[in-house]
């Protein structure tokens, strides 16, 4: 039984580990399937981290907060956009000037506005996202096997969790079963048809970057305002480029994407876990290699030993039309 | 864009546009220190005065200047054969577990002028060792350099955490550093040279590094541009295409490429170890080898630009940390925003402005754009 209750605290914070790597990384799909490349997705989490703490301390709301966190968010992606896609600039290196700015202006505006060291006053909890307990949790937590389950592993989450999760379905309809989603899967395959079509790339690609900043946005958002209470300075810490990671991992499809980032999470939540206790058979891992182990399997499926992961074709390329 | 693009003089493409966008940038930046109630002249005349005003601070932006002179060298070459190593980070944050090896195995035994050229192949090895593996991937497997190189910065964080906790650590010790190096393995000053003009310095960690810097410079600059090697790569960078055409190994110039940049930012670790710090400590790197982008770009890959940004930045650091102390509302992190504004307007949105500089220089003079101008209709 102990064992039983150990497996469900890990799987539990492997939930609450990978929701911010789940955002991210459809923020991630949107962008890329559209063929933008973004590596500022840390960047922008970090900024909706920044702007849905700050705005939900100044104006005691949660909600403000996150849409806030949103909206900081978005703005970030069409500055990427205007140098992306407006002026066919180079994306890695417009992501990479997101990320140092969003690092640097959180940590100083932080700093200036409310003399923490670069943190957001503590949030309450009603300027924070509190778990939502689900009918009858309480009751059947006694229940053996299933009630664990029910009270732990599916109940007690915040709304932005079941948001997260309802994305991966939400995205694969848009992807799959929308006119605007074939119309961005083929931009980020082949813009020069699309065009022909008479649709209009340069909008199509800012759209799909705007989906990118709304989820970033949340994802931002679920960091400071539910897993932290408060933003501090660096805590997306990674998280953007292990999303981007899982991404690659996933081969760009939103139901992949869910499970890699959970794959992920669970990798993280199982290092906290083993901090420093022995496995059978193994022995000891040491906890740099689990933490290295989600690059580690990125690197080794790019090398095309697990499978191939074949980008959008047209992604990273700024679209020229003809003259 | 309607207005093809014509060329520009020369002055105006690599003196003229870079300025403008830097000029951008500083702008954006002192929108930032408005928003945070300060004053941006003041900023900035606070900012150049810590740097240049006193021995001490043209000592510590020198300093600074030397890491990023590798950092940004080794972005250069990689440019220069089309691929984007953002991996810098990584491989100067490896290349410390190569220096620290040989300092701690040689410092009690040979003098400094004996461990430095070790300590330089070391670091040099580690650094390309680490850009080798993704170089190979991307030249056999096609996997994308940008993403392995990220991902193998990770790798290196967690390598040598691990490293350093669990081998180079004396033992008694807690921090996760190594033990302080001896003699043998400090680098000497060149707090001289500056007091030769008549300043005085008190301390600052300015070293014999900055000398293998701008010796790297010129051989980069060499490399580049005056050797079938370079103009290989620079061929590659052009149209990869091209090069297959013309038999140069697609391979064979990815995998060099990759390590000479690998090798130039591995060798950035030296300053901040042997040169400042006397030993090799967690993080010690702390973003030198990203801000090797911003370098690069704004030094538009030359050698000689590369030194100017290099020491542009050095300022902003130096500078930067005087600002923090003078000005409460604004911290270090200053410096970064400032970093993000540049390789923005100077990578990123390097064209927008170049329209209207062609528009401007046509419309003053047609030829020095090399358009004739057409005859009988005015200019």
């Amino acid at each position: 039984m102990d064992l039983f209750n150990a497996v469900i605290q890990v799987l539990d914070s492997t939930i609450r580990l990978s929701v911010p790597l789940l955002l991210a990384c459809l923020a991630g799909l949107y962008s890329e399937r559209a063929g933008i490349f973004d590596i500022g997705l840390e960047g922008k989490m970090l900024v909706g981290a920044f702007a849905g703490a700050a705005a939900a301390s100044v104006f005691h709301s949660a909600y403000l907060g996150l849409g806030m966190a949103i909206l900081i968010s978005v703005a970030f992606a069409l500055v990427h956009g205007f140098a992306s896609i407006t002026h066919r600039g180079n994306q890695i290196v417009s992501g990479v000037a997101i990320n140092f700015i969003a690092a640097g202006s959180t940590i100083m505006l932080g700093q200036a506005w409310f003399q923490q060291g670069g943190r957001t006053p503590a949030l309450s909890s009603d300027e924070r996202f509190g778990a939502i307990i689900w009918p009858g949790a309480d009751a059947l937590r006694s229940v053996p096997i299933l009630g664990p389950i029910y009270s732990e592993l599916i109940s007690g989450h915040s709304v932005l969790v079941y948001v997260a999760f309802l994305a991966v379905p939400f995205t694969w309809w848009v992807l799959f079963r929308t006119r605007f989603g074939l119309r961005m899967r083929a931009v980020g395959e082949n813009p020069a048809a699309v065009d022909t079509a008479g649709i209009s790339v340069a909008w199509l690609r800012y759209r799909a970057l705007i989906c990118t900043g709304v989820l970033t946005g949340i994802a931002g958002a679920y960091l400071s305002m539910v897993q932290n209470g408060g933003f501090v300075k660096d805590m997306t810490a990674g998280k953007g480029y292990i999303a981007l990671a899982a991404l690659i991992f996933a081969k760009w499809k939103p139901v992949n994407a869910m499970f890699a980032c959970l794959l992920f999470g669970f990798l993280d939540a199982l290092s906290i876990r083993l901090q420093g206790t022995p496995l059978p058979l193994i022995g000891k891992v040491p906890v740099q290699l689990m933490q290295a182990l989600p690059y580690i399997l990125t690197v080794i499926l790019l090398a095309g030993f697990i499978g191939k992961a074949i980008p959008p074709r047209a992604g990273g390329v700024p679209y020229v039309k003809e003259r | 864009m309607s207005t093809p693009y014509a060329k520009l003089p020369a002055w105006a493409d690599y003196g003229l546009i870079p300025v403008i966008n830097l000029l951008v940038a500083f702008v954006v930046a002192g929108f930032v220190v408005l928003l945070v109630g300060e004053n941006p002249f003041r900023a900035a005349a606070v900012l150049v005065e810590g740097a240049f005003g006193r021995g001490q601070g043209i000592a510590f932006t020198l300093f600074y200047a030397t890491t990023f002179i590798f950092s940004g060298l080794s972005v250069a070459v990689a440019a220069h054969c089309g691929l984007f190593n953002i991996g810098g980070e990584g491989q100067g944050y490896i290349a410390g577990l190569g220096i620290g090896i040989v300092c701690l195995a040689f410092d009690s035994v040979l003098p400094w002028w004996l461990t430095f050229p070790i300590a330089i192949i070391a670091a040099a090895a580690m650094g390309a060792l680490w850009a080798l593996i993704p170089a190979y991937l991307q030249a056999k497997r096609g996997s994308h350099i940008v993403i392995t190189t990220i991902m193998f910065n990770f790798i290196a964080a967690s390598v040598m955490v691990r490293a350093l906790v669990g081998y180079l650590k004396p033992p008694a010790s807690m921090a996760p550093q190594t033990r302080t190096f001896l003699e043998g393995a400090q680098l000497p000053k060149l707090n001289w040279v500056i007091e030769l003009f008549g300043a005085k310095i008190r301390s600052a960690p300015f070293n014999i590094s900055f000398l293998l810097a701008l010796a790297m410079a010129f051989l980069v600059w060499v490399l580049i541009w005056r050797t079938r090697l370079g103009y290989e790569m620079r061929t590659y960078g052009h149209s990869s295409k091209a090069a297959r055409y013309a038999g140069i190994s697609e391979t064979r110039i990815i995998i060099i490429a990759m390590m000479i940049s690998g090798a130039l930012a591995g060798m950035m670790a030296l300053n901040p170890t042997m040169g400042d710090q006397h030993n090799v400590a967690l993080e010690f790197v702390s973003g030198a080898g990203f801000v090797g982008i911003a370098v690069a770009l704004m030094g538009r890959l030359h050698p000689v630009g590369i030194v100017l940004a290099a020491i542009l930045f050095g300022m902003l650091y130096q500078g930067g940390a005087e600002l923090a102390f003078e000005m409460p509302a604004i911290s270090r992190d200053m410096i970064v925003i400032i970093q993000g504004l540049v390789i923005l307007f100077a990578g990123a949105l390097e064209h927008m402005f170049r329209p209207y500089v062609q528009a401007l220089f046509a419309s003053l003079s047609p030829r020095s754009v090399g358009m004739e101008a057409v005859k009988g209709k005015g200019a």
